[in-house]
Parts: C-alpha cells; sequence; structure tokens
C-alpha cells in the first residue's frame, strides 16, 4: 500500500487528548491488539514447547527430538509429549524414563497411538 | 576438581583445558540478572561522582587515569560486549579482557542460521558469525564467568538468543544453566527471521514463561527495524509500537516489568543534526514505557568502515543515554562495519563508553532537557502516529493481517507508506504449519509451563507427577558432551597446544594465533591506485591474503588513506626474544615527596655542536610531564653548549646531577660526548658528586654506562623515567656514602 503522509487529517481525533490520556490509549491498544495472540498461545502447542517439556522432565535433547517427531506422524502433539510419555509408563509399567526412551528408539508407537487416538499422517 | 583449586591470577593466562573438565558435574552459581550497586554520591580519587557504581577489584583504567591517582570509576550503567567469534573457547579470553576494562554483560551472538535449527545443538562446533549455542559451550562460558567475576569482583551477566524456531526448548536450556538474559521478541522471528507468525506468538509465550521463572532480563528485538530500514529516523512510530506489542504480550504472560528491557538506539547518525531527532525520540520511549528497562544499544545502520567516524556516533549515543536514562549500555565495536569484531575493538568499544559515561558523570546537576518546544512537540507527535499506527493494525483485523499485509518495516514515516515493508503470510515461514491446538486432555508434567494444562488435581507442583522437573531437580538434567568427533573443541584446541609447546607467537585478533595484523598506510595517490599499491606493498613485503578493509579519501588526487588487514607468514620463538628488564619507576607521588624533603637541582644541555632541543625540552618541562612536574630544579644551558661548560655550571649550581643531550651521532660524536663528560669530572674531582646522565635517540643505557656515566636514555623516554632514576640512584649513592663513614 502507498499513501502519502496523512497525519494532520488522521490525527483529529487525537489532538483534543491530554498527554496522559494518549498514553492510556495507546497501552490500551496495545493490549487489545496481543489478547488474542496470548489466547491462541494459551490453547496451543509446537513441537519445540514439547520438546521443552520433555528437556524439563529429564531427556535429551537428541530423546526428545525423537519422541516428539512420532507424536507429529500420529497427529499426538495435541496430548502433550508428557502426557504421552507417561501414558505409555502406565501402560507398560515402566518408569516414564524408560518409557520415554522406548518411544525414541521407535519402540512402542503403535500401542501408544491406539491408546490415545491417533492418526497416521 | 573443586572450586577453590580454579581459580584466575592476574599474571596468568585462562586454562581453557582445565575449564572443559568435569562438565557434567558445573551448576551454575546464581539464576537471573544482577544490576550494578549503584552510589548517588561517591567519592573515588579526588572527585566526587553522582553516577557511578560500586569499583572492580582489578581493572585497566583509562590511559588518563595515571594523572588521577589509577581511578577506575565504574559507571551506574551495566555495560555491554557482543563477544562471538565463532571459537567460544577464544572468547573466553577475550571476555576476561572485557571485564578488566568494565564490561558486565557479556552478550553471545549465535551463528548462522541457528534461528532456523528446529531443536538444540549440542557439543562444540565452530561457528560463522557468531557462536553454535549449546548446554556445553554455555556451561564452560558460565564457568569461566564465574572465575572472571571472582577475579574482578563483580557480577557478570551472561546473554543470549531465545529466538527461532527452538525458543522454548533454548529458554529451558537457559534457566537450567543460569543464563542471566535473553532476547526475545516474536516480532524479529516473524519480520526478520521468516519464522512462521503463529508458531513464533506461541513459542513466544512458552519461552516467556520459562524466562520469568528464573528472573532472566529479557530484551526485545526492536532495534533491528533501525538496522534494516532505508532511513532509520522514519520507523520510529513503528518502534514504539513494536516495543508495545512484546512488552504488553510478555507482561501478560507473566514476566514481571522491571525484568523486561527495550532495546533502543538512537536512530540516526552525523551528518544528519541526530540530537534534535534522537533526543525526542529517547525522551517519548521513556515516557510511554516508564517501569520497563531501558538497554541503550549504539547505532550500528550508519556505521562504515571508518572507525573514528564509528566511534564519534557512539559517543553521541552515549550523550543521549546520560541525558535521559539508560539501564544497560551496550557497546557496538569500531570495527563492526568491516569485520566479526576483533579483541581489541571490544575493549575499545566498552572504553568509549566508560570514558564517555564517566566524563558525563552529573551532568543532569549541570543542564537539563528543555521540556517544551522541540522536544515537546516531537514526543507528541511520535506518540499520536504510534497511537495510529496501533489504531490501523486493528481496523486490519489484528496482528497477523497487518503483518500480512506489509506494515511492518515500511520505509515510510507512518502514516506516510510507501509500500516497501516486509510482508509475511499467515501460513508461511520457517515452521508454518506445526502448531496445533491443545486437546481437552492435554498435559504438561513439568513447573513453569504456560497455556492449559490438565492437570491431576491436589499437586503441590505439577512435576510432583514425575519425582520433579529439571528446573527444581538440576541432576535430572541430561549432558551431552559432544556429537561430532572431528568438529570440536578439543580439536582446535590441539593445534593451539602444538604451537604453545614449541614456543611459537604469533599476532592474533580473534582466534588464538589467527596471524592476522592491520597495516595503515598513505598513499598521494587517487583511491584506486592506493588501494593496488597498498596490496602490492603488502605482497612484497610477503603477507599473505592482504585486504583493504578501509579507505579514506584525503583529496580525491593528493592522496589516500588505506587500512590493510593480511596474515603474517611466520611465528617467533618465545626464548628467543630479547625482552628488556623493566626498570622499576617510583611512583609519582613518592617522587614528588623525595624531591621536597631534599631538593634537587640539575643541570642540563645538549652538548657538542647540536642546537636540537626538543627531546631535552620534553624531559625537563613541566608542561610534558618533565622532571620539574615532580619539583626538580632544572637549570637549562641550551644548545650547541661545550661539555666543560656544562660541568662549571653544575660545580657554580651544587647540582646533584647534570643531563646532556646527545642527538648528533657522525664519527660516534654522541658516545665521545660522553666520555668526555665522564673524564672531565673525574678530571675535575667531582665525579663523586654528580649524577651523570645521556640522553638522546640513538643512546642506550648500557652504552651510557660503558661511556662512564650512571645511565642513559634513548627514544620513548618520558620525564617521570629520569626523575625516578634520579631519585633511587641519590638514595644508592647516599648509602653507599655513609656505609663507607
Amino acid at each position: 500500500m502507498e499513501r502519502p503522509d496523512d497525519f494532520e487529517k488522521r490525527r483529529e481525533h487525537l489532538k483534543g487528548l491530554s498527554d496522559e490520556e494518549l498514553k492510556q490509549r495507546f497501552w490500551q491498544l496495545a493490549e487489545e491488539i496481543v489478547r488474542p495472540l496470548y489466547e491462541l498461545a494459551w490453547s496451543h502447542t509446537s513441537p519445540s514447547i514439547e520438546r521443552s517439556v520433555l528437556l524439563r522432565m529429564g531427556f535429551s535433547s537428541l530423546e526428545a527430538k525423537a519422541i516428539v517427531s512420532g507424536l507429529e506422524k500420529r497427529g499426538l502433539l495435541g496430548k502433550g509429549a508428557g502426557r504421552a510419555v507417561l501414558e505409555y509408563a502406565a501402560m507398560t509399567g515402566s518408569h516414564y524414563l524408560e518409557a520415554g526412551r522406548a518411544l525414541s528408539e521407535g519402540k512402542g508407537w503403535e500401542e501408544l497411538s491406539r491408546r490415545l487416538g491417533g492418526v497416521t499422517r | 576438581m573443586s572450586e577453590n583449586e580454579l581459580r584466575l591470577s592476574p599474571n596468568e593466562k585462562m586454562d581453557i583445558q582445565k575449564i572443559l573438565e568435569d562438565l557434567e558435574h558445573y551448576r551454575p552459581r546464581r539464576k537471573g540478572w544482577v544490576w550494578r550497586e549503584k552510589h548517588p554520591l561517591q567519592k573515588i580519587g579526588p572527585f566526587e561522582y553522582r553516577n557511578t557504581s560500586t569499583g572492580l577489584k582489578r581493572f585497566v583504567p583509562l590511559p588518563a587515569a595515571k594523572y588521577f591517582g589509577g581511578i577506575d570509576p565504574q559507571p551506574d550503567f551495566t555495560i555491554t560486549s557482543e563477544i562471538a567469534s565463532g571459537r567460544f573457547e577464544d572468547d573466553l579470553r577475550r571476555m576476561r579482557m572485557a571485564a578488566w576494562h568494565g564490561a558486565d554483560h557479556i552478550m553471545v551472538i549465535r551463528t548462522t542460521g541457528q534461528s532456523h535449527i528446529d531443536g538444540l545443538l549440542e557439543g562444540t562446533p565452530e561457528g560463522v558469525g557468531g557462536i553454535p549455542i549449546t548446554r556445553k559451550q554455555l556451561r564452560a562460558t558460565r564457568k569461566a564467568l564465574d572465575l572472571i567475576e571472582d577475579e574482578v569482583g563483580r557480577p557478570i551477566n551472561l546473554h543470549s538468543y531465545v529466538s527461532g524456531v527452538a525458543g522454548p526448548e533454548i529458554a529451558v536450556l537457559f534457566a537450567e544453566e543460569g543464563v542471566n538474559g535473553a532476547h526475545q521478541d516474536p516480532q524479529y522471528n516473524i519480520l526478520y527471521r521468516n519464522v512462521n507468525m503463529v508458531r513464533s506468538f506461541v513459542d513466544a509465550a512458552c519461552a516467556k514463561k520459562v524466562m520469568a521463572s528464573v528472573g532472566m532480563l529479557q530484551i526485545d528485538g526492536a532495534h533491528n527495524a533501525n538496522a534494516t530500514a532505508r532511513e532509520a529516523w522514519k520507523v520510529m512510530p513503528e518502534l514504539l509500537v513494536q516495543h508495545a506489542i512484546n512488552c504488553a504480550f510478555s507482561t501478560m504472560v507473566g514476566m514481571p516489568k522491571e525484568n523486561i528491557a527495550l532495546s533502543t538506539v538512537p536512530p540516526t547518525a552525523p551528518p544528519a543534526p541526530c540530537l534534535a531527532l534522537d533526543l525526542p525520540y529517547a525522551v517519548a520511549l521513556r515516557w510511554l514505557f516508564s517501569g520497563y528497562k531501558i538497554r541503550a544499544q549504539q547505532n550500528t545502520r550508519y556505521i562504515e568502515s571508518d572507525m573514528r567516524e564509528a566511534t564519534v556516533t557512539h559517543v553521541l549515543n552515549l550523550l543521549v543515554s546520560r541525558l535521559t536514562s539508560a539501564d544497560i549500555q551496550s557497546t557496538i565495536t569500531p570495527d563492526e562495519g568491516r569485520n566479526v569484531p576483533w579483541h581489541y575493538n571490544n575493549i575499545a568499544a566498552v572504553d568509549t563508553a566508560k570514558q564517555v559515561l564517566s566524563g558525563l558523570d552529573s551532568l543532569k546537576e549541570l543542564v537539563e532537557i528543555k521540556r517544551d518546544g522541540l522536544v515537546k512537540e516531537r514526543v507528541r507527535e511520535l506518540v499520536e502516529r504510534a497511537v495510529l499506527f496501533l489504531e490501523e493494525i486493528k481496523e486490519k483485523g489484528g496482528y497477523f493481517n497487518a503483518v500480512a499485509s506489509g506494515f511492518f518495516v515500511d520505509s515510510g514515516y507512518y502514516p506516510e507508506r510507501n509500500g516497501d515493508g516486509i510482508k509475511r503470510d499467515i501460513d508461511g515461514g520457517v515452521g508454518a504449519g506445526t502448531v496445533v491446538p491443545r486437546d481437552p486432555d492435554y498435559m504438561a508434567p513439568v513447573c513453569h509451563h504456560f497455556g492449559y494444562n490438565k492437570l491431576p488435581e491436589g499437586l503441590s507442583k505439577p512435576c510432583d507427577l514425575i519425582g520433579g522437573c529439571t528446573l527444581c531437580n538440576p541432576d535430572k538434567i541430561v549432558y551431552i558432551d559432544e556429537l561430532d568427533p572431528e568438529d570440536n573443541v578439543y580439536k582446535r584446541l590441539e593445534k593451539v597446544r602444538r604451537e604453545k609447546e614449541a614456543g611459537l607467537i604469533r599476532p592474533e585478533v580473534q582466534w588464538a594465533g589467527d596471524g592476522y595484523i592491520t597495516m595503515t598506510m598513505f598513499f598521494a595517490e587517487p583511491a584506486d591506485v592506493a588501494e593496488a599499491a597498498a596490496i602490492a606493498v603488502a605482497e612484497k613485503l610477503g603477507l599473505e591474503e592482504p585486504l583493504v578493509i578501509h579507505k579514506g579519501i584525503m583529496h580525491p588526487a593528493e592522496g589516500t588513506l588505506i587500512e590493510l588487514k593480511a596474515r603474517v607468514p611466520v611465528a617467533v620463538r618465545r626464548d628467543e626474544l630479547k625482552i628488556p628488564e623493566k626498570p622499576e619507576i617510583l611512583s609519582p607521588d613518592e617522587i614528588r615527596e623525595d624531591v621536597r624533603q631534599n631538593p634537587m637541582t640539575v643541570v642540563a644541555a645538549t652538548v657538542g655542536e647540536d642546537e636540537h632541543s626538543v627531546g631535552m625540552r620534553e624531559i625537563i618541562d613541566i608542561k610534558h610531564g618533565g622532571i620539574e612536574s615532580f619539583g626538580i630544579r632544572a637549570v637549562y644551558l641550551g644548545t650547541s653548549v661545550p661539555v666543560e661548560k656544562v660541568v662549571n655550571a653544575a660545580i657554580e649550581h651544587d647540582a646533584d646531577a647534570i643531563l646532556i643531550s646527545t642527538i648528533i651521532t657522525h664519527a660516534d660524536v654522541h658516545k665521545k660526548n660522553m666520555e668526555r663528560l665522564h673524564k672531565l669530572c673525574v678530571e675535575k674531582g667531582v665525579r663523586d658528586r654528580f649524577i651523570l646522565v645521556g640522553g638522546g635517540t640513538q643512546v642506550t643505557d648500557e652504552m651510557a654506562k660503558s661511556c662512564g656515566l650512571d645511565a642513559g636514555f634513548g627514544r620513548g623516554t618520558k620525564g617521570i623515567h629520569v626523575a625516578s632514576f634520579l631519585v633511587k640512584r641519590r638514595r644508592e649513592l647516599r648509602k653507599r656514602r655513609e656505609g663507607e663513614k
């Protein structure tokens, strides 16, 4: 879009505001703009977010990468990597770190996918 | 190895091998950011300061400090140095140098392309234009900084980047490893790294929450608009908008305002009337964003290869910081326009900041910004333009639509639009299509996790489910040492060790013994001829890879300044170097006190048929810091004085010493003059009464002594060297006489 500098025309409605009112308007607009972004972030996740969960659970970066890529392939990322690993640990009766390592080595995906209702993408 | 065994000693190089040992068990000694301890009024040396902080235990002061008792006042602002040469092990040494000069915020730039790597890197591969940020590299760096901060006596903040497509993982890594500050701004990813906008914001919320959990300081990425815009001052309204979006998003996620810093740059540089544009902008920012921290960056947009020009621009930037405020004063190296910064240019930039901020101490007690007139008008206009920008984002249907329609980094001064903004597609960019909704049974059993999380009820904290997460129990962190058997720090250090064991020394600018030097040349030729001539000269000198790094036109026809870098093909052997023993110099105060208690007179002259007077005047004159400035009385007889006349004058004035200058060396006349002085004194029976000193460009101490004098001083001698010698020699002679009695 190209447009000449029409500042004088556009600012008409701001002219009457005091400096403090202008500042308040600035921040109110900023918050209104980021609110939907905040809500989007609240209700969504990503591969990096899920790897960050696995790191915090005590997996290595290599293991986290393999587990998350397995979840993505089967449409299970929305469950959360932590939930998936704990679910598999419960299914196999093993410690969650062992369960996660098995998944990172490509084991157990079919059972887990069936349990969590995954699809193959 | 216990911490106590690893300690730095000021006269020894840091042992990188030892720092690399046992990193598996290294734990950061603290988390979160540390500010300097400010003092509203502090006496340092003979002066009162109003804008300083607690001083350092060990430091390298500014060169002129020697006139003020060697003081090194530390300004109230945290000072940043960006250090990232591609090899972190060499950067550790540079960090130590920077800390001694006054940097307490070390920023490590990431290697090219790391922001597009979907995951963490491990090990210690070599970087390009920055450092591959990995757990091992961070541990080694933080461990080295622990040692360095103990050495200088002030906490040092380590900083890098939580951006790109692996933001949340990097935030966790940084929180685990005690990284104290980080850039985090989803807009930066979108506009400058073409990371998908949805992914960028969703990831950012998670990353920010983790950062907030350890008190990490966040710096935004708005300054990049200055660095990329065609006319950087025209993006000022947009910059206010970018800061606001990141600030509002961060506080909403739970980051406290005081941990959020705005990265702001004075947008213009001379020959623009930059203060008239930069100052109102700085005032607007500080007013609009009260409660947030200000990270004042220096201008890079208009930095060319001329280091003098860059430094002057940066001095003006520092003036803006002092006139308004800053919490962090970042520095840009004066060679930024030439290459990845070199060791000594980081130091130059830190010294520039320290020098200017010290020099401008108490400025606000002397002058204040005129709040009406130009400043008031321009602040109001900038904020109104920014408000209009925000209004139009809303009208467009929100942030994503605004980005998609090219709102940002347009070269027009908003609301002017030139249609050249950066456009990104909501479904495009790196990581597009990877974000998914969280299911109703989504769960993450870890602490400080942002967003919807269906945890079982009754937990005191989320990680109870797994017996603790790494943020609560660091022993759960999995440390990976190296993944690449060839591209790692041990292989690189092997070569360094071989050279060291062979006793070889080479010059360096960034990597151990890289062999680079620079040469400055002037040619009385136009620029193109001068450039070719410089390369030809370098080649004839046997230098390798010569490259012209700066050309300065003095006149289109009369001459050109050339700066050239090249690699020297040789190394020198440490054991073959002739290193003259340093004479110990007394302090100026000690010399003055000695002379005050026992007045001293010297007779001085240039002897023989010799009209040179400059050297001797430099040694004597009070205005050159000569011996007179220490209270020594000097009787100067002039030039071409016969030696006999000098001796007679010394007897007449009952002098303590005779100083002769002898510059001409034709037929060894300088040696003959010195011998004659000694012999004449012996003949007259006064040799014991006088300290005899010879000086001149070709004179050495050895030569003067072989001619019978007490000492000789050559090129580069200062008054203090001579004064110190005279005082010490007089003490020795007295002691000897007392012993003889």
